[in-house]
């Protein structure tokens, strides 16, 4: 056990690419807790997904030790954190858990709008911050520009950054000699009661759930009964330890250290994050401070595109539910698509991951529908529901008025593309809040309401500002908003799997766009099909399908009856893939492409 | 109920060369030896013959392939040889298909006395530009005179044009068509041109170098055609076939109402009902060469039959019968599958198609409407979904 004032416990901040895992990887290597044969890129993102999209998802934390140039050896305990918005509740334990943090700038870009909030909360958590300025050996980084930056939009006095290249391991020594004189050092008291914070928790098949700790008080030894404090339940620790990043079993983890315990749980909706960890012989008076939870607030519809795969699927769903806490799912049925499953995920990139880890890991095709965000149905009986699934939209003469997620949304780009973006905004009913101009960008705050970020937003952005502007949100509540459920009808048929809620004001240009979409993949048939998009009994979108005219063979003699039939068979086995409205037959990939997030 | 009849289907399967559109069962050889085809084609309708006792013919067909390529001799040997086992009663239709390029006054007589008495001419169309795009080897005078001499040499006669050619306009089509009236006696087949797998057409298809009229003008060329033909008198007894009543095609009718009939030769097709295996489906090896040395071992280059239950007796009938505009007989789809129709198909489903106007429903037949048979394809999807 390391005396406290030789332990630092930190994490890092960065913006996607900005270089924090290759930093990360370079301070493993200056301390040496990994061989060279060992190193493969990005050492704490495990899952392929991560070190593909070069994104952490999970917290992971690593104990390095590191000789000073004062001749002392430090305990560092870095705590490698999600960087994106999806897992702001992830990035909130994790630094909660640390007395400090490094934000890492790239030198080329500048600050981006994701740094901003995630610099934001660690200053929130009272975290000492020491400016790192990565990729300095690129002939575009302007130092003395992203200084100004750093001390112009986030006010932090950046006259002492540390000057790196993580890539090229220059001055990794300069970070670690800063990370132990200018960080402090955790506060604790190893003769107190037990108490530790579940920062985060995994399954792992051999082992099973594993939860990562940061001791506060006490110490936590193998071997020892411990009490969840939310929860009640008392458990016996199996091993205690550490990540070097390796996985090492050691006996004791005392106060201000990190390191991980196993007590032969088997779910991990049983550990709480955020929940305090005491000793059953001797507990704590009081619980540590914990983490509001995390809660969805994007849904949308996941199916098989193969109705057989649909068992398979909810084996899939809850192998993933079991490592994200914050993943929810329920069964879901629609006519269009069969049967499958209601999902609530944190954000648009948790979505997205989930689809790609399904796919990938599971082997699984799936069908999507367009994400939607929940909505609060104030009804007139004065309570209040939530609206999932618009296909669940309750009478609207029964609903007093309807709320909607709003969110704070932050913008950095080069001013040169502010104008389209401003229109974007715009669009989206956003609300402008802040525009401020630092070295060459602009800097936007708007408030959106989040089902017009969810529909495309992201795409629309990345086109207009060739990719060049950052984009980073937080909730920021419910508001009331003049919301309508839009329905589609296909041959004067309502087709409920097509419905979408959405505000009166965009009802047009949407129901326009899935007329027009509907009208390209429904095949024609022996009559002509009208398509509307309706908000109640109101037509304010129509498109129509003209009527087919002729198909038959010219010709169908020469005796081979056989081969015709078979043709016809062909064609029956076709309509399997088809779904039933009415007359109509509508194609499942119709709905898959008119349901696509986004626009073509 | 009209009888469906019992046909037989003799198939030549040489050609001059082949043409870029056909998937028929076509060769190009430089030489044929007559004599020993001559007697393969009688063996095995031997060998049919004697899988269907007491059957009597009601029409004979020589298709090809260019069947006017035979000689005389060999379609004189089989419809003697089919009269000694089937019976053939003076009067039956006998029609041999013939293309332009082969020809002449002489030819056709040695047919005539061979007891062919109906010509179909493979003309496809009646001006030289689109005769080479489609690869034939005739010019229009040579088709028009080869008509002249149909004419002269038959009372019955018939020939084929393709239309929907790439570039082809209403206007021209209009104009050739009536050029084809003018000509034409009592029956025209009037094919939509339809690219088929395994042809060169098919291949300048897929590559874009050839461009077929989109569904729309199609729609257009058909219904003109439709229009044309029934005000010259000659209205479409069949999707693709027209003729001034009683002038129908005696064998196609026994096809398309899903009668009996046996396939001769390499490559040919037939529907037989046997008294021990009921309705079965026959084809011969497709190879010429192959064809020929199974005959001549064992008598018939034959595959394995294939049994036909009854719900693909029905999608058969149906399937065949609304092509017509005569429709199927109810009676027939009892007499096939031993139930009745509103008993294989969702009578809502009937009574909805009527309502569309898609088909008629009377107590003892169901017919395609005009607008029912151009749009066959989906039509037929729905009756048997």
């Amino acid at each position: 056990m390391t005396d406290l004032s030789h332990i630092r416990n930190f994490s890092i901040i960065a913006h996607i690419d900005h270089g924090k895992s290759t930093l990360a990887d370079r301070l493993i290597e200056f301390c040496g807790a990994i061989e060279a044969r060992e190193m493969k890129a990005q050492l704490l993102d495990n899952m392929d997904i991560e070190r593909e999209r070069g994104i952490t998802i999970k917290a992971q934390t690593v104990r390095l030790n590191y000789t000073a140039l004062n001749g002392e050896t430090y305990q560092l305990n870095l705590m490698d954190t999600p960087g994106h918005v999806d897992f702001a509740y992830e990035v909130s334990r994790s630094l909660a858990a640390c007395e400090g943090s490094l934000l890492v700038v790239d030198a080329s870009q500048g600050v981006e709008a994701q740094t901003l909030a995630n610099v934001y909360q660690a200053i929130d958590a009272n975290h000492e911050i020491v400016p790192v300025l990565n990729k300095i050996d690129l002939p575009a980084a302007d130092v003395p520009r992203v200084k100004e930056q750093i001390e112009d939009v986030i006010g932090l006095d950046a006259s002492d950054a540390v000057e790196i290249s993580a890539k090229t391991g220059l001055n990794i020594q300069g970070v670690l000699e800063a990370i132990c004189a200018r960080l402090p050092a955790p506060k604790g008291d190893a003769a107190a009661p037990l108490q530790a914070l579940i920062v985060d928790s995994w399954y792992d098949p051999y082992l099973g759930v594993v939860i990562l700790v940061r001791v506060v008080n006490g110490e936590l030894k193998t071997g020892s009964k411990i009490r969840f404090m939310a929860t009640g339940a008392t458990r016996d620790v199996d091993r205690v330890g550490i990540f070097t990043p390796k996985k090492l079993q050691i006996d004791k983890l005392g106060p201000g250290e990190m390191g991980f315990l196993t007590a032969g749980i088997k779910d991990i909706r049983d550990t709480k994050v955020g929940d305090t960890i005491t000793e059953e012989r001797r507990l704590a008076e009081r619980p540590l401070p914990g983490f509001k939870p995390s809660v969805p607030v994007v849904f949308c519809g996941l199916f098989p595109a193969d109705a057989a795969d649909f068992e398979e699927l909810r084996d899939s769903l809850g192998k993933l539910a079991l490592n994200d806490a914050s993943f929810q799912f329920e069964t879901e049925s629609s006519a269009a698509l069969g049967f499958g499953f209601r999902c609530g995920f944190l954000g648009l990139l948790h979505l997205e991951i989930i689809q790609e880890r399904l796919e990938r890991e599971f082997n699984l095709d799936l069908v999507t529908t367009a994400p939607s965000v929940v909505y609060r149905m104030h009804m007139t009986d004065g309570t209040i529901k939530e609206l999932h699934n618009p296909a669940d939209m309750p009478d609207p003469v029964k609903i007093d008025f309807i709320e909607e997620p709003w969110i704070k949304a932050t913008i950095m780009l080069p001013d040169s593309y502010l104008g389209g973006v401003l229109q974007l905004c715009t669009e989206r009913r956003g609300v402008q809040k802040d525009l401020t101009y630092v070295g060459g960008r602009a800097m936007l705050v708007y408030e959106l309401p989040l089902n017009e970020v969810v529909f495309d937003f992201y795409d629309r952005l990345k086109s207009i500002s060739r990719g060049y502007a950052s984009f980073d949100y937080q909730l920021e509540g419910y508001r009331e908003g003049d919301l309508v459920k839009m329905s589609i009808l296909v041959n004067n048929e309502p087709v409920d799997a097509l419905s979408i809620i959405v505000h009166r004001s965009q009802a047009e240009y949407r129901g326009r766009m899935l007329c027009e979409r509907l009208k390209d993949l429904i095949p024609r048939h022996m009559f002509k099909i009208p398509i509307q998009a309706a908000i109640g009994g109101r037509v304010i979108a129509r498109e129509t399908i003209s009527a087919l005219r002729k198909d038959v063979l010219a010709k169908c003699y020469g005796g081979d009856i056989t081969r015709k039939r078979k043709l016809l068979e062909k064609q029956k086995e076709g309509k399997k893939r088809m779904r039933q409205f009415g007359e109509v037959e509508i194609p499942q990939t119709a709905f898959i492409a008119a349901l696509r997030m986004g626009e073509e | 109920m009209p009888d469906p009849g019992f046909a037989l289907y003799v198939h030549w399967p040489f050609c001059a060369s082949k043409c870029p559109y056909c998937d028929f069962n076509s060769h190009v050889r430089e030489r044929v030896d007559h004599a020993r085809w001559r007697a393969a084609l009688l063996r095995e309708l031997d060998w049919f013959a004697d899988l269907t006792p007491g059957r009597r013919l009601t029409s004979v067909f020589f298709g090809g392939g260019t069947p006017s390529l035979m000689e005389p001799a060999t379609v004189e040997a089989v419809l003697r040889r089919a009269d000694e086992r089937w019976g053939l009663p003076a009067g039956t239709e006998v029609t041999l298909e013939a293309n332009p390029t082969s020809v002449e006054a002489d030819r056709f007589r040695a047919f005539r006395a061979a007891g062919v008495n109906r010509v179909s001419l493979g003309i496809q169309a009646l001006n030289d530009a689109d005769l080479k795009a489609l690869g034939r080897r005739h010019s229009a005078g040579e088709a028009l005179g080869a008509i002249r001499l149909a004419r002269a040499s038959f009372d019955r006669f018939s020939f084929d044009l393709i239309y929907a050619r790439p570039g082809q306009t209403g206007a021209a089509w209009a104009e050739e068509l009536n050029r084809a009236l003018d000509e034409a006696v009592g029956h025209l087949s009037l094919y939509q041109l339809t690219i088929e797998e395994g042809t060169q057409f098919h291949t300048l298809h897929q590559r874009g170098e050839l461009v077929l009229p989109d569904e729309d003008a199609q729609a257009d060329l058909y219904e003109m055609t439709q229009a044309v033909l029934g005000a010259a008198g000659l209205p479409a007894y069949e999707i693709s076939n027209h003729a001034r009543p009683g002038e129908e095609s005696r064998h196609n009718l026994t096809y398309w109402r899903y009668g009996d009939y046996v396939g001769v030769g390499p490559g040919a097709h037939g529907r037989l009902t046997l008294p021990d295996r009921g309705k079965v489906g026959t084809r011969t090896h497709r190879a010429p060469e192959a064809w020929l040395d199974l005959v001549e071992r064992q008598g018939s280059g034959a595959k394995p039959f294939e049994p036909v239950p009854a719900d693909a007796r029905l999608a058969e009938l149906l399937m065949m019968g609304l092509r017509l505009a005569e429709g199927v007989p109810l009676a027939r789809v009892v007499a096939e599958t031993g139930r009745t129709l509103a008993d294989q198909v969702d009578p809502d489903r009937l009574a909805r198609l009527e309502r569309q106007g898609f088909i008629t429903l009377s107590e003892d037949r169901l017919a395609a409407t005009e607008a029912g048979r151009a749009r066959l394809n989906a039509l037929l999807g729905t009756l048997l979904a």
